[in-house]
């Protein structure tokens, strides 16, 4: 991936003297791409759900019942149908939000600020620091993510924090790769130099000169990744490697309702079309802001 | 370019330890004894140590570590737990099955999405472009263990043209080239395909604008040849770099076919990955992972050499 520096751009609009700072341009850029705010809308809806959850559930969602199992889409009272339990589906698919979010969130985070600050240290420090940092992130990269990422938790055990750690895992080698690339071609150049030349320390250098040329680029790869973290999170609830039941979470809840496809195939399809909702949504507001921030002068 | 290849795969050799070196540590990172699923809840402490003793759990870490490495290179990963099989056999004999799934999926995915990408890529900005370019972002977001679940509801439940899960109608022991058994097929590795096809189909796409914007493809219209010429020119261009991209996607797809092989209880590494999890069989997975993460390095590094090979204009230093 070429990294992308940015200095500051400004749109030469005739006439008019104007200055925005690269951020205002961005977002400028950003809310004219429908797609892009239609996947913001979206991802909204969800987050908003899922705070809001305890208020907007129509039903306990761990209340089973026996005369309400496995029940059609629009069964009176069950908007949704019911689960293989008999709980509502309507009211475990708002509250499903708020684990699925964060289990798919959160690994990127981590990773964001870890993976981030190991290739920021390994891109300036340039040496054997960097060798060492980075042949340890190749040796991680050197799994398919999935596998990576079921190897771990498959070892650790099921459980929340544990799926958390994999995915965190998982994540790091990415981040750090394209951080310690940025990074070194930030380190390399002229207003850096000056910089070094001028006196600043190591510190004061990377604080102003590098953390935001470098910030920009990490974080919209970053972004990119959420999708993905998504469905990896889902997928190991899936297989019974993340959340435990009976809290809900789509993937887990995509696994439970497996044996009723046949009975009751669109309710069984239903977690899965939510975590395929938020997975395409974090997609197109990825691919947005990178258009977004790539602007070629 | 020969001194390009020999550092190429000097520099494979320490990843490889390393890979090696994490699978070795997976026994070590998961929680409790490494043997309670073999030893009963009240077998005595003596039994315990004759145990450990027996799978070498007490010497130090290093020299397990040596003698691990030293048996997995005369292909001896050590016997399964839950079935007292040589590990080795085990996987191999899973792996054949999932690259049958995954080299099937490799070419549906490669020649869709090759398709999609170059005619978004050839007219650029149209409806066309937008319409591949949206069924690229699909194939990326779909969580594929969902899609074979309702591509199962629907070909199966509902149609009933497709069986839903299973190898062949005798079990997988009987794998044959006929219908019977190559219907099987068909529902895991067309789910298996929407990846590579939407990450194809988005290499291609920028593949193709970039190389119809360079001059020698202005030059080649100038000289009055003809639009399959020129295209032939382009494909000549893209077609190395979309080679290499479905190269390491086969690697990510048997890799990551446990999700699927899990839907379809197709009996392939992912499923018996599946079962070493479950029934706590940690050589069984160790070894599973080890034999995955190197095919999965090997084959970046047949991809890398083919490239070089294949493309003269790629120089590498």
């Amino acid at each position: 991936m070429t990294a992308a520096i940015h200095t500051s751009v400004t749109p030469a609009a005739p006439g008019v003297v104007r200055s925005r700072s690269h951020l205002a341009n961005v977002l400028h850029r950003l809310v004219r791409n429908p797609l892009a705010m239609v996947s913001a809308g979206i991802i909204l809806l969800l987050i908003l759900m899922a705070v809001f959850a305890p208020w907007i559930m129509p039903h306990d969602p761990f209340a089973t019942s026996m005369l309400k199992r496995l029940k059609p889409i629009g069964t009176p009272g069950l908007p949704l149908g019911g689960d293989e339990l008999g709980r509502d589906l309507l009211s475990r698919l708002i509250l499903g939000a708020r684990l699925s979010l964060f289990m798919g969130i959160a690994p990127v985070i981590l990773a964001f600020i870890l993976g981030g600050t190991l290739g920021i240290i390994a891109g300036y420090a340039g040496g054997w620091l960097n060798t060492v940092i980075m042949r340890c992130i190749d040796v991680l990269y050197a799994f398919p993510s999935v596998l990576l990422a079921i190897a771990l938790s498959g070892a650790l055990g099921a459980g929340i924090t544990n799926a958390l750690v994999s995915l965190t895992i998982v994540f790091v080698p990415q981040i750090a790769r394209i951080a310690e690339s940025v990074t070194t071609a930030v380190r390399r150049s002229d207003y850096v130099d000056a910089a070094r030349a001028s006196g600043a320390s190591a510190l004061l250098i990377v604080r102003k000169q590098v953390l935001g040329n470098v910030i920009g680029p990490i974080f919209v790869y970053a972004t990119s990744l959420i999708s993905v973290s998504m469905i990896l999170a889902s997928g190991l609830s899936f297989l019974g490697l993340g959340v435990k039941p009976p809290e809900p979470e789509w993937g887990l809840m995509l696994n439970t309702l497996r044996t009723a496809i046949y009975s009751q195939p669109w309710v069984a399809a239903l977690p899965g079309l939510l975590i395929f909702i938020t997975s395409v949504s974090f997609n197109m507001l990825a691919d947005g802001l990178r258009s977004a921030m790539e602007v070629k002068q | 370019m020969l001194g390009y290849l020999l550092r190429r795969l000097l520099y494979a050799l320490p990843i490889m330890l390393g890979v090696a070196f994490l699978c070795f540590m997976l026994v070590h990172i998961a929680p409790g004894d490494p043997l309670v699923s073999i030893l009963p809840a009240d077998a005595s402490a003596e039994l315990q140590r004759q145990m450990m003793r027996v799978y070498g759990f007490d010497r130090p870490l290093p020299e397990q570590f040596l003698r691990w490495v030293w048996r997995a290179l005369h292909g001896d990963l050590g016997t399964s737990i839950a079935t007292s099989r040589p590990v080795t056999g085990e996987v191999l004999k899973a792996v054949g099955n999932t690259l049958m799934i995954a080299v099937l999926a490799s070419l549906i995915g490669f020649s869709l999405g090759s398709l999609f990408g170059f005619v978004a890529g050839y007219f650029r900005n149209s409806w066309a472009d937008r319409l591949a370019s949206l069924v690229s972002v699909i194939g990326v977001s779909l969580p594929n263990y969902w899609l074979g679940m309702v591509l199962v509801i629907v070909f199966s439940a509902q149609l009933m043209w497709l069986p839903a899960t299973g190898a062949g109608p005798g079990g997988s022991g009987d794998w044959r080239w006929d219908w019977a058994h190559f219907q099987y097929l068909i529902l895991p590795a067309v789910t298996m395909s929407f990846i590579p096809m939407g990450i194809v189909a988005r290499t291609v796409r920028a593949l193709v604008a970039d190389t119809l914007a360079q001059e020698f493809v202005i030059g080649l219209r100038a000289r009055g040849l003809s639009e399959g010429g020129v295209l032939r020119h382009v494909v000549k261009n893209c077609a190395p770099t979309a080679l290499a991209v479905v190269g390491l996607q086969l690697g990510y797809l048997l890799g990551g076919s446990i999700l699927i092989e899990t839907v379809f209880a197709w009996p392939g590494t992912g499923f018996l990955l599946n079962q070493a999890i479950f029934q706590r069989d940690l050589p069984l997975l160790q070894g599973s992972i080890l034999i995955l993460a190197l095919f999965f390095v090997l084959l970046n590094l047949l991809v890398d050499v083919l490239q070089t090979v294949l493309d003269p204009r790629i120089e590498r230093g």
